[in-house]
């Protein structure tokens, strides 16, 4: 596999320690990327509004895109295809939002993880304190099984410890971060008719997950939605999603289940998988918490799911501080 | 094969030695009857509520009908855990335990000496507290005649370590069943690749290379109103009496694969270790990282290392040389030109946790003598002890010495009010093993 001038990898850049809740906005030059798999030029749109976040207290940045709000169709109409559980088809309405063009790093994700990393002081006006944050418990084993460290995907945690990371990222910079929800994740992964990306899968990644960014971007310029790792959303697992939220339509914005409660989902497949389609639902399985000898069961770590991660995304309006801190606590509950 | 299979069965398992699409434990929730074996579980934390799950979850006829625990807290908190645990069945059949659980009031026994409340109501008993009180309770359980499924390590001294062998050896005589948790010993990927190097498929062994390095694990900060002794059963990680050092408490699974291979315990040890990054008073008095090398009576050596610094290369494996061949990591052999020899698949293989159960219900169902695993479980803690004598001390350590140490670690008497075998100093802080000063057997 080839990619070529691709400029946005997640290298750390210099410090930027005052993003706070206004976020610069850039509109980043566009390139035009040659797949050699592909075998042809995919385009980009290159008006998509563009944002850099640095985690507060570090020099470590990612990259969200701005994708317009619209109707899409999800699911799988021919019957031939897929599993059951992506019929019906069904009409969903979603507002504009901004998502990750990258999966959330082992880098991002380690501040998070360690208190020692995450030194940065409240400002005023964020609803922030680094010391009352819920912090993920040291997994007895590597939750990551040594599959790469610096620019890979963090993986292995509950669809829980992701939401409890977007819980902290938002209280830190002041802006709402979740994950997307299962519709989200199927449009931003369509990227209307713009184009597939290309994808670490079974055929080339040897065995393990590889830095992200390093494929072809699909046309929206997200990277890695289909193959590297399979991606968290925020819907709790029913077969009958699509039927039971299909009247009326369009639905507008939907979640399913009762997270975080419930079978979690991922989407996209990982380096272990074939290409699986925009449209594959993959439920959560108990196998990745077998070997997990306590009972309640980590709720921050799965013992065998190194090929699962997570990508986050943020509402188009601004919210206050109450509104998100709210939120967070509708969802999850308290610190 | 669609795709949930296949996401279930992914080849990257088996690259990693790692059961993925194992067995998910069976929930027999057909209620037990008045005849029913009878369980009792002493220590009802993250890992005892675990095996009791485990133990109700057996094919078997059974019965939980008593619980202690040193705090009544963690009592309640496993009961609550226990009667609301259900299942869905996407985690594999479904359903909850309540028909197998029958702990009134009465048979919920708290503080040092619940143990000798809880035995004579029990068949069997499930011991997981931490193991500075296993030579006591696996004692007195040989004692009453019960039958014992115990968690590793099963002491912290080499005190410890005899009462454990004459029990062992009293519940041999007896025909009492003695399951550790040892679970390598109990999991298709290494009965397999151990059988094979026994068999000589890449000839003898000649050295051994076996690793936990981690982040650490939990801690239990000091709350106002503890007795120092309180704090310390709280917090008793990271206090030699009561965990033994991660060396013996996490690392024991790893030396005892490696006795297993080598097929014997070490003659003797020798290393070195510290504490360089986990420095702080919640970190007690045992050290981060410990480097170990084990002879062994044929002459083959192991390696041992084993560390709690957080953001390090994360490592839990095994692996060994022989005279022809390698055995890189659990479930693969490899000769020395580089050929396969032996490659387990353990996509479906069964859980081991749950396999240890099944084959303990399964001899008490039958009324058989199967498992004496006491011996084992005393060897390769006192293994991992010996490797602490060697790198506390910074001295040589002999196998047929460190097991005749009269150092005890364990106090004689317990209480609430009792001054525990180590205090903090005016600062808060606790003495730290000084290699070469260090008195360690």
């Amino acid at each position: 596999m080839q990619t070529t001038d691709i400029q946005l990898a997640p290298v750390r850049r210099s410090a930027r320690r005052r993003p706070g809740p206004t976020l610069a906005v850039a509109a980043l030059a566009m390139v035009a990327i040659v797949s050699t798999t592909a075998g042809g030029v995919l385009g980009q749109d290159a008006e998509a509004p563009r944002r850099e976040v640095t985690i507060p207290g570090t020099d470590i940045a990612f990259h969200l895109v701005r994708l317009p709000g619209g109707a899409f169709d999800q699911g799988t109409a021919d019957a031939t295809v897929g599993d059951d559980d992506e019929r019906p088809l069904r009409t969903v309405e979603l507002s504009p939002f901004w998502i990750g063009i990258h999966e959330v790093t082992h880098d991002e994700y380690e501040v998070f993880r360690f208190r020692g990393l995450d030194d940065h002081i409240g400002e005023p006006g964020i609803d922030f304190d680094a010391d009352g944050v819920s912090r993920p418990t040291p997994p007895y084993e590597d939750p990551a099984h040594g599959l790469g460290k610096e620019g890979h995907p963090a993986t292995g945690m509950t669809r829980r410890a992701a939401l409890e990371y977007a819980r902290w990222l938002s209280l830190k910079t002041g802006r709402l971060f979740r994950l997307p929800t299962e519709a989200e994740w199927e449009y931003a992964c369509l990227a209307g008719a713009s184009g597939a990306g290309t994808a670490w899968t079974d055929h080339q990644s040897s065995g393990a997950h590889q830095r992200v960014g390093e494929t072809t971007p699909n046309g929206w310029g997200l990277f890695d939605m289909q193959g590297n790792v399979s991606e968290w959303v925020l819907d709790s697992y029913d077969d009958q999603a699509y039927a039971v939220l299909s009247d009326p339509q369009p639905a507008a914005d939907p979640v399913a289940g009762n997270p975080p409660r419930g079978r979690g989902i991922v989407r996209g497949g990982g380096f272990d998988d074939p290409l699986l389609r925009c449209a594959d639902r993959l439920p959560e399985q108990a196998a990745w918490k077998r070997r997990d000898p306590q009972i309640p069961k980590s709720p921050w770590w799965n013992t065998d799911s190194p090929h699962v991660g997570f990508r986050l995304v943020s509402p188009d309006e601004d919210l206050t501080l109450d509104q998100i801190s709210n939120y967070w606590k509708d969802l999850l509950g308290a610190q | 094969m669609n795709r949930r299979d296949f996401m279930r069965t992914g080849t990257f398992a088996a690259m990693a030695g790692v059961p993925m699409n194992v067995r998910t434990e069976p929930l027999n929730v057909t209620p037990a009857t008045a005849d029913a074996i009878r369980v009792g579980v002493v220590g009802c934390g993250g890992r005892g509520t675990g095996a009791t799950v485990q133990a109700l979850s057996t094919k078997a006829d059974v019965k939980l009908v008593a619980m202690a625990d040193a705090f009544a807290d963690r009592l309640d908190g496993a009961y609550e855990v226990l009667t609301s645990y259900e299942r869905e069945d996407w985690m594999g059949g479904s359903g909850d335990l309540t028909a197998r659980i029958d702990v009134p009031e009465e048979r919920r026994f708290v503080g040092f000496d619940a143990y000798k409340d809880l035995l004579p109501h029990v068949d069997v008993v499930l011991l997981a507290t931490p193991p500075a009180f296993r030579p006591i309770h696996f004692d007195a359980a040989v004692e009453a005649g019960k039958h014992v499924f115990m968690e590793k390590p099963v002491a912290t001294d080499a005190p410890g370590i005899r009462r454990v062998l004459d029990a062992a050896a009293r519940a041999k005589d007896s025909k009492l069943n003695v399951v550790v948790g040892l679970q390598r010993r109990y999991q298709s990927i290494y009965r397999e690749w151990v059988d094979r190097l026994h068999a000589g498929m890449i000839g003898d062994m000649v050295l051994g290379r076996v690793y936990w390095n981690s982040a650490g694990v939990w801690v239990k900060e000091r709350e106002p109103g503890q007795t120092e002794m309180e704090y310390q059963m709280r917090n008793w990680y990271y206090f030699n009496w009561l965990c033994g050092d991660h060396i013996v408490e996490q690392h024991i699974h790893n030396l005892d694969v490696a006795n297993w291979v080598m097929q014997g315990n070490p003659v003797r040890a020798q290393g070195q270790g510290g504490r360089l990054v986990r420095r702080g008073k919640e970190f007690g008095e045992i050290f981060d990282h410990h480097f170990v090398e084990f002879e062994y009576d044929n002459g083959g050596r192991v390696l041992s290392q084993c560390r709690h610094m957080p953001d390090c290369m994360h490592r839990v494996t095994e692996g060994f040389h022989g005279t022809s061949g390698t055995a890189p990591r659990p479930g693969t052999i490899v000769s020395s030109t580089g050929n396969t020899l032996f490659e387990h698949d353990d996509s479906e293989d069964p859980n081991p946790y749950q396999v240890e159960h099944d084959k303990l219900f399964d001899a008490l169902t039958a009324g058989e003598h199967r498992y004496a695993d006491g011996e084992t479980g005393a060897h390769a803690t006192m293994t991992a002890i010996m490797g602490r004598m060697a790198t506390y001390s910074g001295q040589v350590i002999e196998w047929d010495e460190a097991l005749e140490s009269d150092l005890k670690l364990v106090p004689h008497a317990f209480a609430w009010d009792a001054t525990p075998p180590v205090v903090p100093d005016a600062d808060g802080r606790y003495a730290v093993p000084h290699p070469g000063k260090t008195r360690a057997m």
